[in-house]
């Protein structure tokens, strides 16, 4: 088998794995510097949006144009500096829209046009268009998110609890903010398109941190009644559990977005796909980075403050000590009872706990040793 | 495995056939009404297929220029938004161009005669009394319209006889007698009262129109003598039949005056009216809808939900009505000058609704249902220009972008094959079934709620997959993790499943949640992502339940995938599945190593 797939068995033994938990810190700032840069271009560089929520003008051009869609588009562009929406209407003129277009401006880009074009002045009909994403679909939109997010978070402390409710919240605030903000940053203009590129991204951010979550809440459901691991550890090894999962998903995501966005948009040359799959491409990797390195840390931190697990912690500790101290021989005679199942993974703060939960079904009925 | 455990699964695994069996069945049923309804790709947004832009100029209204203003520009692009996008799914665009032009943009393979004249259409509604009504034009056929003494013989220097074949004699009783005049039921143009009768005990007119028998239209209350005349005299001159000047009559009016108005009668003859000023207008409809009624056997009518004020005018106006004879026991439904409906009254209606009915066919009546749902159109408007437009995106762009979605998905299908091997083969068959399903779903809904495919919603198809992907991944990890517990390949398939499936539920459950949400709260492109987004995620469910576990379960009986072949995925050795007889505990310790007990 694959390396990964060894990889894959050695994560579920708890052979290797990474410390998400404890190296929380590290990553938490990673993701503030990169948000506080997304909030920067935001606020710097400001989002340009399209001619679909802000409007702008339309130029009209003379009958029976022999120039191609495409390049019509290129001589707008260049003679506005912003994306044009170029169409050939029935009678063969075409029809161009540029956003961000007021009276003044669009006259000097209608005799550039012009020229370009290689038609009268006189023959170019300009008019200013008002937006076809109104402020109607704008404000219903934000009624609908916010409706949504108050819904789901409701949900997730419903389903889940509070505290994981709270985090999917972060990492989803988290995700959004910085794709926004690259957006921002790279400059593209903000379309009907990139709109719902972020909603795709609100609907995959949430997703993928509640598989992850789901798997936490499975592990550490008996949690208080072991004296083995603390709710960080657990918390650890259920990310390195579910890590090849997250890995193939998100590959899976990534590769035809990926591909849209660098083989369509960069080598072919697919300038409109470029603004969604770039949103596509930076949330959905935002989103599967924020579910394991900021969303479950920061359960496990909320969670460590609950004095339940703040004893449990002070017994580990005190237990641990007590065991460096003797020796380690007699902490298996204690897990062998708990973990019937596993008697063999007794190294601890490593392996067991991923299977601890489910071990309770899986071993009724039959004492602990007697699989074969 | 403990014995009762065997049942469980033997029971489990006697089903796979039959889903398997069902998802099949829906794809060949799908597919198959696909073909038949003709309808084979999915209709494509106006970005990437073109279709029809049609410009409409707002006609300035004599004395009402100002009424051209940026405030009624954009409430009419909101209404004909909604009117032509109610689903959210049409990706129809709409957009003001220069000060009074609207610009409507709708894809390709829409109606578009109907699209015209659902944002065309101004969709103002009135309830009117009917003061007088006669059939116009040459028609001396009997016919149901019911004449009442005082009004018509006044006006009633018309050719149309006076149709006095079913007399309303019993209307003059100031009792809201519930059986209806004989007249009104040939008429068949009942209001349904959906209420019990509620009995106004006002039985005075209130210096509405006159209770009995006047002599003259003068129940008009309000109206001037000198206006009475004019109105008279319009009347009278009046010929329905001719359309010229239908469409101009009673143009003008304000709903606060008396006006005249032509109609169509259920024999489809014209018949002309003196209306009253309007009781209940179209902003007092709070929703609307197209409803077939077969009691009746009156065919596809409108019903209308008023508004709690609505529901009060009603209540007040056909209280009133109902005191009266025929034919001033009548209102008429006046949708943009035209009567479409004039049913009588014979109690006050409380119910806080009300029913058209008149000509309609199933179009006819979703459409207007839904002009009275979005509301009227501050504006008249004409249609200034028809005009095809090109694709947005040019068609080498769309080319590109396809290419490397194509080349996106071979990686995909790539991946999987080097890290699931044989497992791969149910995860990609499990995507074509998905995409197969999406595929004819679409194109299904194009003609039936005019669903289109736009840019967006392929890129978000394309993370679908992922999505889809991931249900398989969760489940086959599941499935790996049970044998790297050292169990066999077909109780891991099936203890695998339950965890599997409930997180496949919730974290779905989350995605349908926003979809729902988005859905129901949000208009226009957002509406039509919610919807995709909804069909997406029912569709992953449905593909693993149906498709990926049944043929999980039916693969885990064959030799290659339960002997775990190196080349099926499932190999136990590569996995690194424990070997039953490790049982000491000494080999793990030395990579006690990532976490370290101490931390605090």
């Amino acid at each position: 088998m694959s390396k990964l797939g060894n990889l894959g068995a050695r994560l579920h033994h708890g052979e290797v794995g990474y410390d998400f938990v404890k190296n929380r810190k590290i990553w938490y700032g990673i993701s503030i510097l990169i948000t506080i840069t997304a909030i920067l271009g935001l606020t710097v560089r400001g989002l340009h949006m399209g001619i679909e929520f802000q409007g702008g003008a339309v130029f009209t051009t003379p009958k029976n144009m022999s120039v191609s869609v495409a390049t019509a588009e290129g001589y707008a562009e260049d003679a506005s500096g912003h994306d044009a929406i170029v169409q050939k209407l029935g009678d063969g003129s075409m029809r161009i829209q540029v956003a961000g277009i007021d009276t003044n401006t669009s006259d000097k880009i209608k005799d550039t046009l012009a020229e370009d074009l290689k038609v009268d002045a006189e023959q170019i009909n300009a008019e200013l268009v008002g937006p076809s994403w109104g402020e109607q679909i704008a404000n219903k939109a934000w009624q609908g998110l916010g409706i949504f997010l108050i819904l789901v978070v409701l949900y997730l402390a419903i389903a889940f609890e509070w505290r994981m409710a709270l985090a999917a919240f972060v990492a989803l605030i988290h995700d959004i903010t910085i794709t926004v903000g690259i957006y921002a940053l790279v400059g593209f203009e903000v379309t009907p398109g990139t709109v719902i590129g972020l909603l795709t991204i609100l609907g995959y951010s949430l997703y993928d941190t509640v598989v992850v979550f789901d798997s936490l809440k499975e592990q550490t459901r008996d949690i208080t009644k072991q004296t083995r691991w603390t709710y960080s550890e657990i918390a650890n090894r259920s990310i390195n559990s579910t890590l090849v999962r997250s890995v193939n998903t998100t590959v899976v995501a990534l590769l035809p977005v990926g591909g849209l966005l660098f083989i369509g948009g960069g080598v072919l040359g697919a300038g409109m796909l470029n603004d969604i799959s770039l949103s596509l491409f930076v949330g959905l990797a935002a989103g599967a980075y924020s579910s394991i390195f900021i969303a479950t840390p920061l359960v496990a931190d909320l969670k460590e403050r609950e004095p339940a697990m703040k004893s449990l912690k002070k017994r580990i500790l005190a237990k641990r000590a007590q065991e460096a101290a003797t020796g380690e021989s007699e902490d298996s005679a204690v897990s062998d009872e708990d973990y019937g199942d596993e008697p063999e993974d007794a190294a601890p703060a490593v392996v067991g706990p991923r299977n601890q939960p489910s071990s309770r079904g899986r071993g009724r009925g039959r004492p602990s040793g007697k699989r074969r | 495995m403990a014995a009762p455990k065997k049942g469980g699964n033997a029971g489990a695994q006697s089903k796979p056939w039959r889903s398997l069996a069902l998802i099949l069945i829906a794809i060949v049923a799908l597919t198959g009404g696909m073909f038949a309804s003709g309808h084979t790709t999915p209709r494509l947004g106006i970005d990437l297929a073109g279709g029809t832009s049609i410009t409409l100029a707002a006609v300035p209204e004599a004395g009402q220029e100002s009424a051209i203003n940026k405030t009624n520009m954009d409430t009419a692009v909101s209404i004909m938004e909604r009117r032509v996008n109610g689903l959210g799914v049409s990706e129809a665009e709409v957009q003001t161009q220069g000060t009074r032009n609207i610009i409507v943009n709708i894809p390709k393979g829409t109606n578009s005669k109907q699209a015209r004249e659902q944002v065309g259409t101004t969709a103002k509604l009135y309830f009117r009394p009917v003061v007088a009504t006669e059939l116009a034009g040459g028609g001396a056929a009997p016919t149901p319209s019911a004449t009442s003494e005082g009004s018509e013989q006044d006006s009633g220097k018309d050719k149309a006889t006076d149709t006095a074949t079913e007399k309303a004699t019993d209307g003059s009783s100031p009792s809201a007698s519930g059986s209806p005049s004989s007249s009104a039921t040939t008429q068949g143009r009942a209001v349904t009262d959906a209420l019990k009768a509620d009995e106004t005990p006002s039985a005075s007119a209130s210096g509405a129109a006159g209770d009995k028998a006047s002599p003259s239209p003068s129940a008009t209350g309000g109206t001037s003598g000198d206006a009475e005349n004019k109105l008279q005299a319009q009347y009278a001159a009046l010929d329905c039949t001719k359309e010229s000047v239908r469409a101009t009559a009673g143009d003008g009016a304000k709903s606060t005056e008396s006006t005249v108005a032509c109609g169509q009668n259920s024999q489809g003859q014209w018949q002309k009216y003196i209306l009253g000023p309007a009781a209940v207008d179209g902003t007092d409809v709070d929703d609307a809808q197209a409803v077939l009624n077969t009691q009746t056997g009156a065919g596809w009518t409108v019903t209308m939900d008023f508004t709690d004020k609505g529901a009060k005018k009603f209540a007040d106006i056909t209280g009133q009505l109902a005191q009266k004879q025929s034919p001033q026991n009548q209102f008429a439904i006046v949708l943009d000058g035209e009567v479409v409906s004039d049913p009588y009254v014979s109690q006050a209606l409380t119910g806080g609704n009300a029913e058209i009915s008149g000509n309609f066919n199933q179009q006819s009546a979703q459409d207007l249902s839904n002009m009275l749902s979005y509301g009227a159109l501050p504006l008249t408007f004409r249609e200034d220009s028809v005009t095809t437009v090109t694709a947005a995106l040019g068609g080498e762009q769309l080319k590109a972008g396809l290419i490397a979605g194509a080349i996106g998905l071979a990686l995909v299908v790539l991946y999987l094959l080097v890290y699931y091997r044989g497992l791969s083969f149910i995860a990609v068959l499990s995507l074509l079934v998905s995409a197969a399903l999406t595929y004819v779903i679409m194109s299904l809904l194009g003609p039936t709620i005019n669903f289109a495919l736009n840019l967006p919603a392929v890129c978000g198809a394309i993370v679908a997959i992922g999505i889809t992907a991931d249900s398989f991944i969760v489940y086959f990890e599941r499935v790996r993790d049970e044998i790297r517990e050292g169990r066999t390949l077909r109780p891991a398939v099936e203890r695998a499943w339950p965890r599997a499936r409930r997180t496949i539920l919730v974290s779905d459950f989350v995605s349908f949640l926003a979809a729902a949400v988005l859905f129901i709260v949000t208009v226009g492109k957002v509406q039509g992502f919610a919807f995709t987004l909804g069909l997406t995620t029912v569709l992953d469910v449905v593909v693993v339940f149906l498709f990926t576990k049944p043929l999980l379960t039916l693969m885990a009986r064959r030799k290659f995938f339960a002997s775990g072949h190196k080349w099926s995925g499932l190999d136990p050795k590569a996995l690194g599945a424990k070997p039953p007889l490790r049982r000491t505990r000494r080999p793990v310790r030395p990579a006690a190593g990532p976490v370290d007990p101490k931390e605090a």
